[in-house]
């Protein structure tokens, strides 16, 4: 899986990101949305609220709900994958949702629901991660107020070697597999999972290289909103002209 | 969000005790409950095991079953960790399809097992790329009262240390079941410790109330080589880098002390 030049099956050196695009406000019946590429990963996300709660009897006095659905597309994959969720997506619907709300001022917004939907149209190992970054921008498009921004980053262990953001054969051969979600601003780990076999000190390697990642892509995720907001400005000042 | 709601004021007084080290019911922040391991309790399963953790409460039963490999592992046999929240265990469960939480915790024990290879499945395949064993592990929770991912690893290990898996012969093609039962093959001895951030504290074990006034929670699976196997990250909150690695420690050394519990009975 590493060649004798230190390189990894598609290239890229230990600590080195896949190539990443991503897009802000791609979908106009959402309130927020975004869309991501991470090497051959393509994800859409979509925000839908501050609504009314349906069913009301989940409304919380106190602040919104926050749901997530991550759910992948049948042709994302190589064999068709069967639409009902499966077990490891509502476990990931879950880890997700866990990974944003700290983020949230849910407290802003009693009675109400926060819904996120994440789509895998493509996937290429990593997705949870790639899906937690680009919910955050959905979010942050949708203009509910947070704390920081959440981007998310796997590391991992392939042929003894601590690499950055695995993709799919490496997620599938490697010894360890480590995705991460970080808030950069508040220096704080919302989402963690481990599987594989790792030593405490390389578990700490693998955190460390994957919080170095989230924070790359932090700047991409940045540049995107802005982009976003630029593209706006344009054509408001289009319209008074 | 999950079981009672504890009142406001309790889940202050919880985290208030925490931040000064100590805890509403008497423990030191790395002390596990009073742990009770039993094996052996249900005859007509193949392995079963009950954990008391306090007082929460979690079976464990295992089937053996022959089945089909899956494809891409035609020389291993297959298990499945599933989990019940049955509605005498808590006011909280209700009957239906599984929740997220339940899901979670299946996952979670099936990580620890699968990552540190703890069934030998080579040793289970009998025809190869058509008859293998198919292992069932169900978790059965009889009552909840916090901290059910210990409770179950430690319950699910116990369990398959006690299987007896029945001896199968080819005959002309045909599998056929013999009288005999040998040992599961077991190479691995997975254990988790799960540690709550409360008022920026670790807390070892928590029950419920601490679990109502936590913000984070993580487990930490170790294997038999003090090899970390699964992490799993939980609850609505966040956790500094430096309080992970600091759980890591503690969650090596808590691992080692649970698996001796395990491993005599």
């Amino acid at each position: 899986m590493i060649n004798e030049n230190g390189l990894r099956v598609d290239g890229r050196k230990p600590n080195e990101l896949r190539l990443i695009k991503m897009e802000v406000g791609v979908l106009s019946n959402a309130d927020g949305s975004a869309y991501i590429e991470q090497g051959k990963n393509k994800i859409l996300a979509a925000v839908y609220g501050p609504r009314e709660v349906h069913p009301r009897h989940l409304a919380l006095p106190d602040r919104a709900l926050l749901r997530c659905r991550y759910h992948m597309a049948p042709f994302s994959v190589e064999e068709r994958k069967s639409p009902a969720p499966s077990r490891r997506e509502i476990e990931l619907s879950k880890v997700i949702k866990e990974a944003l709300e700290p983020a949230i001022f849910l407290e802003k917004f009693p009675r109400t629901s926060i819904d996120i939907f994440i789509e895998v149209l493509q996937a290429d190992g990593g997705t949870r991660c790639a899906g937690t970054t680009v919910a955050a921008l959905a979010l942050a498009d949708a203009g509910v107020p947070m704390r920081d921004l959440v981007v998310a980053c796997a590391a991992g262990k392939v042929d003894g070697v601590i690499v950055l953001d695995l993709n799919d054969i490496e997620d599938k051969e490697g010894e360890a597999d480590v995705p991460v979600a970080y808030m950069p601003n508040l220096g704080l780990i919302s989402l963690l999972q481990m599987d594989g076999s790792l030593t405490i000190e390389e578990f700490n390697q693998s955190l460390n290289l994957a919080m170095d990642g989230c924070k790359q892509i932090y700047k991409f995720q940045k540049e995107a909103l802005k982009a976003r907001y630029v593209t706006i400005k344009e054509e408001v000042e289009e319209c008074l002209r | 969000m999950s079981s009672i709601m504890v009142s406001r004021i309790r889940q202050k007084q919880i985290a208030q005790m925490v931040a000064s080290g100590k805890r509403l019911d008497g423990r030191g922040l790395k002390d596990y409950r009073p742990i009770k391991v039993e094996t052996g309790i249900i005859e007509k399963a193949e392995g079963s095991s009950r954990v008391l953790l306090g007082k929460t409460e979690v079976v464990v039963g295992v089937k053996v079953e022959i089945g089909d490999p899956f494809l891409d592992r035609p020389n291993e046999g297959v298990f499945t960790v599933n989990s019940e929240f049955v509605p005498l265990a808590s006011p909280e469960f209700e009957a239906g399809p599984p929740s997220e939480e339940s899901i979670e915790l299946a996952r979670v024990v099936d990580r620890g097992i699968r990552e540190s290879k703890a069934i030998d499945l080579e040793k289970l395949c009998i025809i190869p790329g058509k008859k293998v064993y198919v292992i069932f592990i169900d978790i059965y929770v009889l009552n909840h009262d916090g901290n059910l991912i210990d409770a179950s690893s430690l319950a699910a290990l116990a369990a398959l240390l006690n299987t007896k898996i029945p001896v199968y012969v080819v005959e002309e093609n045909e599998v056929k079941k013999t009288n005999d039962y040998i040992p599961l093959p077991i190479k691995n001895l997975p254990v988790s410790v799960t540690l709550a951030n409360i008022s920026d504290k670790l807390v070892v074990d928590p029950w419920l109330e601490e679990e109502e006034a936590m913000s984070a929670r993580l487990t930490i699976t170790f294997d038999k080589d003090n090899k970390i196997s699964a992490i799993q990250k939980g609850g609505t909150g966040a956790l500094k880098p430096q309080q992970i690695m600091e759980a890591a420690h503690i969650a090596k050394e808590k691992a080692e002390e649970l698996r001796k519990m395990v491993v005599k009975t």
